[in-house]
């Protein structure tokens, strides 16, 4: 059976994402591509007094991409600039209770549009 | 857990049948001989599986003695690949085959590539099939053996053996040399005709647990008279091509299942292909965007393959799974390999569209009330992928 292939809250994130659509005044967007599986990753955050106010996402692609994703979102809202800088595939998969092996993958996408996102988000304040 | 649980993967695998698994049940611990000894006990199972081989020459039209019982389908691709290129290499070592073979055919032609062969791997259309005047084509003064499959797994395409095993005959006569035909046959079992030569085959692999069978037992058909090196040494059994004491059990399970899906063929197919038909038409009318794989008609009663754009296969299968349906999918996200379907590629389908391939293969227990419940859960799962995706279209 598929489902004992997941943790039961990796599970559940991936059955019902947390925090799913789009910022549309975000301050930082990170859009990330896995190429060889096509997951695809657009995170967008909302950034006030130096915390992340608000985090939201669209995600295509595994289970276990959409439970990542989900799970970063959750770390994501309400943390400090410098926390989320912190936030690392590692991280991830602790929040979810860990993936498999073959989807360590889908916790290193959602690391790089974090990275992507507070690098924008930089880029933009520094301007 | 929902209540129901409905399986539509029987390219995978089947529940042995209750016949099957009552005529193994005595070769356990009862009559558990080893068919090679000579006292009486031995002899009842050294009786079980000549009665076993018989049952499989009068499906397969052949003789008793061109029946080899083997671990299964992957042995039988292995050995019949194996066993005649090592034995015809003094007269050519041009292997032909296609691109959507069974990794068992493939990874042994690649493995045998190491030892000196060329293997032409034919192309496909875009519906799956093999053209026979590519085959001709390719066919040259060095080619030893030919291995084509008889109906595909992953989206059922039914190649035209017969009319290959006339080809290769005509061209091998014309060359004045032999030319040794193959089929991998594993899905074909209960659903197309195995008479070994109205096929016109001299190799032939069968796998017992997709027809009700057991795992771990299967079929080698050899013509007598193909060049051939066993590949397993040890024993005389099998007359000296097959090493290994006989999986008795296996052997009778084999031989019961075999019979029975044969006898049940024409009827479980005509069946079977109504409800394949039924979600062929159905699912595209309430899912919008989907591709049907494979070719419409040429293709196994049991099997539908389609793609959902913009949708990963993987999680559709769990949503099915939380619904109690038991699916696959061509996506490399259920691989540990990420790279998608070789087969799907194949008919020209970008890595995307195989990521969002999923497989439904029918089997004898399957109802109009399963697809009924198929229907009514597979669009709202899909449905909701798409809108997470950033690339839904806007509802707005």
């Amino acid at each position: 059976m598929a489902s004992m292939y997941y943790s039961e809250l990796a599970l559940d994130h991936a059955e019902s994402p947390r925090n799913v659509g789009v910022i549309q005044e975000a301050d930082g967007i990170g859009v990330e591509m896995n190429p060889v599986c096509g997951d695809l990753l657009t995170l967008f955050i909302k950034v006030q007094d130096g915390h992340i106010a608000d985090a939201k996402y669209q995600i295509r692609g595994c289970a276990g991409a959409t439970a990542a994703s989900s799970v970063l979102s959750e770390l994501l809202i309400g943390a400090s600039l410098e926390d989320a800088g912190r936030i690392t595939f590692q991280s991830v998969l602790d929040a979810l209770g860990g993936l498999p092996p073959s989807k360590l993958h889908s916790a290193a996408l959602a690391e790089v549009a974090l990275k992507k996102a507070l690098a924008y988000y930089q880029s933009r304040g520094t301007r | 857990m929902p209540d129901r649980l409905i399986y539509l993967d029987h390219a995978a695998t089947t529940p042995v049948r209750p016949e099957a698994l009552e005529a193994m049940l005595p070769y356990f611990s009862e009559q558990y001989g080893n068919p090679s000894s000579i006292y009486r006990l031995a002899q009842e199972a050294r009786k079980a599986v000549d009665e076993a081989r018989q049952k499989g020459a009068r499906i397969l039209g052949c003789r008793p003695n061109e029946v080899i019982f083997t671990s299964g389908g992957t042995e039988s691709d292995n050995t019949a690949l194996k066993g005649v290129a090592f034995a015809a290499r003094q007269w050519g070592t041009h292997i032909i085959t296609s691109a959507i073979e069974h990794h068992a055919v493939l990874h042994t032609c690649q493995f045998l590539e190491k030892f000196g062969f060329q293997v032409t791997y034919l192309p496909v259309d875009g519906e799956g099939i093999v053209d026979l005047r590519e085959l001709e084509a390719a066919i040259t003064d060095q080619t030893v053996l030919v291995s084509i499959m008889y109906a595909n797994n992953e989206m059922g395409a039914i190649q035209p053996i017969a009319e290959m095993g006339a080809l290769i005959k005509s061209r091998s006569r014309a060359l004045g040399r032999s030319i040794a035909f193959h089929t991998d046959a594993v899905q074909a079992a209960g659903a197309l005709d195995l008479n070994v030569t109205r096929l016109g085959v001299d190799l032939l692999s069968l796998s017992a647990h997709k027809f009700y069978g057991p795992k771990g037992a299967g079929v080698l058909y050899l013509r007598r008279g193909t060049p051939f090196l066993p590949q397993q040494q040890g024993g005389s059994q099998e007359r000296f091509r097959r090493a290994g004491t006989e999986n008795t059990p296996g052997i009778v399970g084999t031989a019961v299942a075999l019979e029975l899906a044969v006898a049940e063929q024409e009827e479980v197919s005509r069946r079977l292909s109504g409800l394949r038909d039924r979600i062929i038409r159905e699912v595209p009318r309430r899912v919008p965007d989907t591709r049907l794989n494979g070719h419409p008609t040429r293709r196994l009663p049991n099997n539908v393959n389609f793609s959902f754009e913009g949708v990963e296969g993987e999680p559709v299968l769990l949503g099915l799974d939380f619904a109690g349906i038991c699916a696959s999918s061509g996506s490399a996200c259920t691989s540990a390999s990420l790279e998608p379907s070789h087969v799907l590629t194949a008919l020209g389908l970008s890595a995307d569209l195989a990521h969002a391939s999923l497989r439904l293969t029918l089997g004898r227990d399957n109802t109009e009330a399963d697809v009924d419940y198929l229907l009514e859960t597979l669009p709202g799962i899909v449905a909701r992928l798409r809108a997470l995706s950033p690339l839904a279209r806007s509802a707005d």
